[in-house]
């Protein structure tokens, strides 16, 4: 087995993925280095959200290779996919807060079970990581008692408790008000100035462009350009990617 | 003819629905861990597993519980078993039970949405964990009503048990009734008894849905 480390965090090689006879995935090659900020960018059905989806685990892919921090993901070895989450926290678009647990016991929940966290270390550690989000006084609510916004925000507490290496943002912005994203792009880019490792699908294109180190645009399954922001921005080299950022604006 | 008056044919009837009570409580227990093992292992996701559970509870389902009985009462003798009534009526009662309540919980539990799942996942929870303070919760509030519903039908399912030979509400019933000549009283009284078994139940069913909300 030869990994890159210690540079790369996430190590992707000729990544295949299939429904049936429908290839989504046909062959993504995807290196990302620690503390580096991805945006996956790409029509729907390009198979941005499903690249991501196989970081985790929650997709199974048939062909390739893809490791984390060193670890190659084994989908049915169930120890080493609990050890590899361990490292990749994700954020979804609905949110998913676990709605019969306050916000609270929703940061609290994986650190207790996961990793054994000590009741007051882990109810201390949740306000803090509240607080950050800009939720400290939310830690009793109930999640549907909190606006689209808030409760994203609660999500990326949530996975944040898992002091995870990187983080997975799944359009996580694409289910909230509009005048809601902002507070919660503000998190995220706080995120990314304290180092955190981000692989983002999104479409918030200004969002990309200022925070990311490398823009990943997805056609047909594959990594059709990848570059700097200013490069796939302002220079895009396909007729593909020109069409796509013609129409997004 | 024998005369009993209405106060003897209910204490003997309160008597014999000791049995019922009792016979209800094991499909309960029986069914409900069956069940709840049934629906675990369909949910763990083994190949075939799905496949099998599936026709176990086509096979209940799609056949009455009257033959069912017959088939644990008659069917296991052809073998040379010597099944006693409580046996047969307990087992095939338990078997009716579990195919039902299986099926039952599998919605409640397909009705949590699949980013709880899949949230809980990326949270690296285990399978158990999972289930256990995730999706159980959440479906245990949706399970309550068509629970309690089906543990209704089986108490009053019970009474098929009298076919049988087992001696419970209705098979009391039917002795007084030989020995009294007055069906419509007995009945009348047996059928009282019944309901004064179920409604209880179903308030209770009620009670819990409205503090489960309550509490959430």
């Amino acid at each position: 087995m030869t990994v890159d480390a210690p540079f790369s965090i996430v190590d992707i090689r000729q990544l295949r993925k299939r429904y049936g006879d429908n290839e989504v995935l046909k062959g993504v090659d995807l290196d990302v280095r620690r503390g580096e900020v991805i945006a996956i960018i790409g029509k729907s059905g390009s198979g941005k959200s499903t690249l991501l989806r196989c970081i985790n685990g929650l997709e199974e892919f048939q062909d390739g290779a893809l490791h984390v921090d060193g670890q190659p993901l084994k989908h049915d070895d169930a120890k080493s996919m609990r050890e590899l989450r361990q490292h990749v926290g994700m954020i979804f678009q609905g949110f998913n807060l676990f709605p019969h647990l306050t916000v609270g016991r929703n940061v609290m929940l994986a650190p207790t079970l996961v990793k054994k966290a000590r009741p007051e270390a882990n109810d201390q550690a949740a306000r803090k990581l509240l607080a950050r989000v800009g939720l400290a006084e939310k830690f009793d609510a109930w999640p549907d008692q909190l606006s689209g916004g808030q409760q994203q925000r609660v999500a990326i507490a949530r996975a944040l408790a898992m002091q995870p290496s990187v983080l997975l943002c799944d359009e996580i912005t694409s289910a909230l008000d509009p005048e809601l994203v902002g507070e919660v792009l503000k998190v995220v880019e706080s995120l990314a100035d304290e180092g955190m490792t981000l692989l983002m699908v999104t479409h918030e294109m200004s969002f990309a462009r200022r925070v990311s180190d490398r823009v990943v645009f997805m056609h047909a399954g594959r990594i059709h350009e990848i570059g700097p922001p200013e490069q796939i921005f302002d220079a895009p080299r396909t007729p593909e990617l020109q069409q796509f950022l013609a129409r997004s604006h | 003819m024998v005369e009993f008056s209405v106060w003897q044919i209910l204490g003997n009837l309160l008597l014999a629905a000791r049995w019922t009570v009792a016979l209800s409580l094991i499909a309960f227990a029986g069914g409900g861990t069956v069940g709840l093992a049934l629906l675990v292992a369909r949910l763990r996701g083994w190949p075939g597993v799905a496949t099998a559970v599936s026709a176990y509870v086509q096979v209940f389902q799609g056949t009455p519980l009257l033959i069912q009985l017959f088939l644990a009462y008659f069917g296991l003798g052809l073998f040379g078993i010597n099944v006693s009534p409580w046996i047969a009526a307990g087992g095939a009662l338990t078997l009716y039970a579990s195919a039902y309540l299986a099926e039952i919980w599998r919605g409640c539990v397909d009705a949590i949405p699949r980013g709880q799942w899949e949230a809980a996942d990326s949270l690296a929870l285990s399978f158990g964990e999972k289930l256990r303070h995730v999706v159980a919760p959440q479906a245990l509030r949706i399970a309550v009503a068509p629970t309690v519903g089906f543990l209704v039908q089986v108490i009053k399912g019970t009474a098929l048990a009298s076919i049988i030979g087992f001696v419970e509400l209705t098979k009391t019933g039917t002795m007084i009734t030989n020995a009294t000549f007055r069906p419509f009283a007995v009945y009348a009284c047996v059928a009282l008894m019944y309901f004064a078994l179920c409604w209880p139940v179903s308030a209770f069913s009620k009670r819990l849905e409205r503090k489960m909300r309550r509490d959430r």
